[in-house]
């Protein structure tokens, strides 16, 4: 094994590494381990259409047992890595990976693809039954046990995640209570127009949304949830909790391995590390975004992970091909279908094609006259369109996106 | 179990047997069919597994709704009165024998 690569996390990243080396005819022996039992799953159905009842478990599947099998990538599942230590820089010592369970593996290559973990409540009560956290699968199935048997919901946090759990809560006609401690929904991601839009989508749904909400703690019965405490001194009922405030990155190995980080694995356009033998791709990376103005952001997104995965296969493989993908980002709650494309922060402009009332509309995002993004609900074709002229290194003239009688065209 | 038949965008054929229920593009995706990238996984929001349907299937397939409608006409492959996101089509005995062209670019 010591010629070959060893992913470590089995997730999206992970799979599309492995593959994309197999696609590209690379032979060197490919080991994928990951802590979870599943295998390898997309996540982003797992506050959509699994918690809704509409996919189950096995459909998730990246790929098949036979496909991993047909093309020699090993998958161990249910082990977690906990000691790792990077090849010597003359070659002749592989680099070697230790599970929980005391497993070792040898490599020549590296990747991380740790992605991120939830972050946490830490308040008086977080510990009780029925407040709950969505990042894996063994989360929704718990979560969608709960949903089944609950009566009142309680959302903490107004990003997408949250939103999209509250959506399917409410679908099955639950009472729903979103809070959120900033003064709009989504915040970091999309302007105040969308934020205003969402929630009052939300409300016309019949979820209440209370905004500049901050939780202080919890109330139980029986070890049970039955109330969140504010910090106005009110409380909302509630026999099931959602918590979707953000995540963190596992940078637990990279430390080990002395890499730099900065709230991510610092990794450059080619997916590498500060270290030769070590890529990472996916939710625990950080990268100098060309859509960002080449300022250091980390992504959460499945685009990012498959696209920063290809880098990282095309870098061990010996090729380098560049990140330069157009970030994008879909995000379903009832029957809003929202499409982004690029990265809207830093705009100064934000323009309004068609019309929210009607659910139906898109906004782009400018800076200095420059095209930088847009959120597309219910629009795909505009959708497409930023997406396009963004690819293309093209821009989409400000003055004709309001008029909704010719379609947005790259120019 | 149904079979149907991809033609790659390089001209290979893949034959995948493939279980009732399950959309002609996890089908392929699942075995690593080649051509197909089906980035969000099935949500019909990215546009990156265009197909190209049988003709002779066009009735049992059915057809594209608005929001798959408007992205195929913005996808990268030129849009085709077959044109289909794989994504949106659930596979059942009458698909079967079914040839399916992967669109080349996506
Ligand atoms: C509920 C939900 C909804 C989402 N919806 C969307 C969406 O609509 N659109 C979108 O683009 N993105 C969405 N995302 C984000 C997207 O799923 C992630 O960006 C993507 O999964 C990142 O992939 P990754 O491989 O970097 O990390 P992950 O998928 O998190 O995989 C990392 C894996 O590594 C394992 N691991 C970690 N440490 C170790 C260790 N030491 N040893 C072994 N294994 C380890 C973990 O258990 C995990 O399985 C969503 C995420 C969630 C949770
Ligand atoms: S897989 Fe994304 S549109 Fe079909």
């Amino acid at each position: 094994m010591s010629s070959g690569l060893l992913v470590v996390g089995g997730g999206q990243a992970a799979v599309q590494v492995a593959c994309s080396l197999r696609e590209s005819g690379w032979q060197s022996p490919i080991t994928i381990v990951g802590e979870e039992v599943a295998l390898p799953y997309q996540r982003p159905p797992l506050s959509k259409a699994f918690l809704a009842g509409k996919a189950d478990a096995d459909s998730l599947a990246l790929r098949s047992d036979d496909y991993f099998a047909r093309e020699g990538i090993e998958v161990v599942r249910g082990a977690r890595v906990t000691q790792v230590t990077a090849p010597g820089a003359d070659g002749t010592a592989p680099g070697v990976a230790v599970t929980s369970g005391g497993r070792a593996f040898e490599f020549a290559h590296l990747a991380l693809t740790v992605g991120a973990s939830p972050r946490r409540l830490s308040l008086s009560g977080s510990d009780l039954l029925g407040i709950s956290y969505l990042r894996d699968l063994s989360d929704a199935e718990t979560l969608k046990r709960d949903l089944a048997v609950a009566k009142s919901v309680v959302v903490i946090g107004g990003g997408f995640i949250g939103l999209e759990a509250a959506a399917v809560a409410r679908a099955r006609g639950l009472h729903v209570t979103v809070l959120e401690a900033a003064d709009r929904l989504i915040g970091r991601v999309v302007a105040p127009v969308v934020s205003e839009f969402y929630r009052e989508a939300h409300e016309r749904r019949g979820t209440k949304v209370r905004l500049g909400a901050s939780v202080v703690g919890f109330e139980g019965r029986e070890g049970r949830v039955t109330a969140v405490e504010l910090a106005d001194g009110t409380t909302v009922p509630a026999d099931l909790v959602v918590v979707g405030i953000g995540v963190v990155p596992r940078l637990a190995l990279a430390e080990q391995l002395g890499l730099e980080c900065d709230n991510g694995i610092v990794v450059d356009e080619y997916a590498r590390t500060s270290h030769p033998a070590v890529v990472a791709a996916g939710d625990c990376t950080t990268t100098s975004h060309p859509f960002a103005g080449g300022a250091r952001v980390r992504l959460e997104s499945v685009q990012n992970a498959v696209d920063q995965a290809k880098c990282a296969a095309a870098t061990i493989a010996g090729r380098a091909e560049p990140y330069t993908s157009v970030p994008w980002f879909w995000s379903d709650q009832d029957t809003l279908k929202l499409q982004i494309a690029g990265l809207s922060s830093g705009f100064d402009t934000a323009l309004v094609r068609g019309r929210p009332e009607e659910e139906k509309f898109s906004v782009l995002y400018y800076r200095d006259g420059q095209l930088l993004a847009v959120d597309a609900v219910n629009s795909p074709r505009d959708y497409m369109a930023v997406r396009r002229a963004l690819a293309a290194g093209r821009t989409i003239d400000p003055e004709r996106v309001t008029d909704m009688s010719t379609a947005l065209t790259p120019v | 179990m149904p079979t149907i038949h991809y033609i790659c965008p390089d001209g290979t054929r893949r034959d995948v047997e493939a279980a009732a229920g399950l959309s002609v593009m996890e089908a392929a995706v699942k075995q690593g069919v080649p051509g197909l990238i089906a980035e969000c996984g099935g949500a019909a929001a990215c546009a990156t597994c265009h197909v190209y349907v049988d003709e002779k299937f066009a009735a049992a397939v059915g057809e594209a709704d608005d929001i798959e409608a408007e992205m195929l006409d913005d996808a990268m492959a030129e849009r085709r009165p077959t044109s289909r996101l794989a994504c949106q089509i659930e596979i059942g005995d009458a698909l079967d024998g079914m040839e399916i062209e992967i669109a080349a670019v996506q």
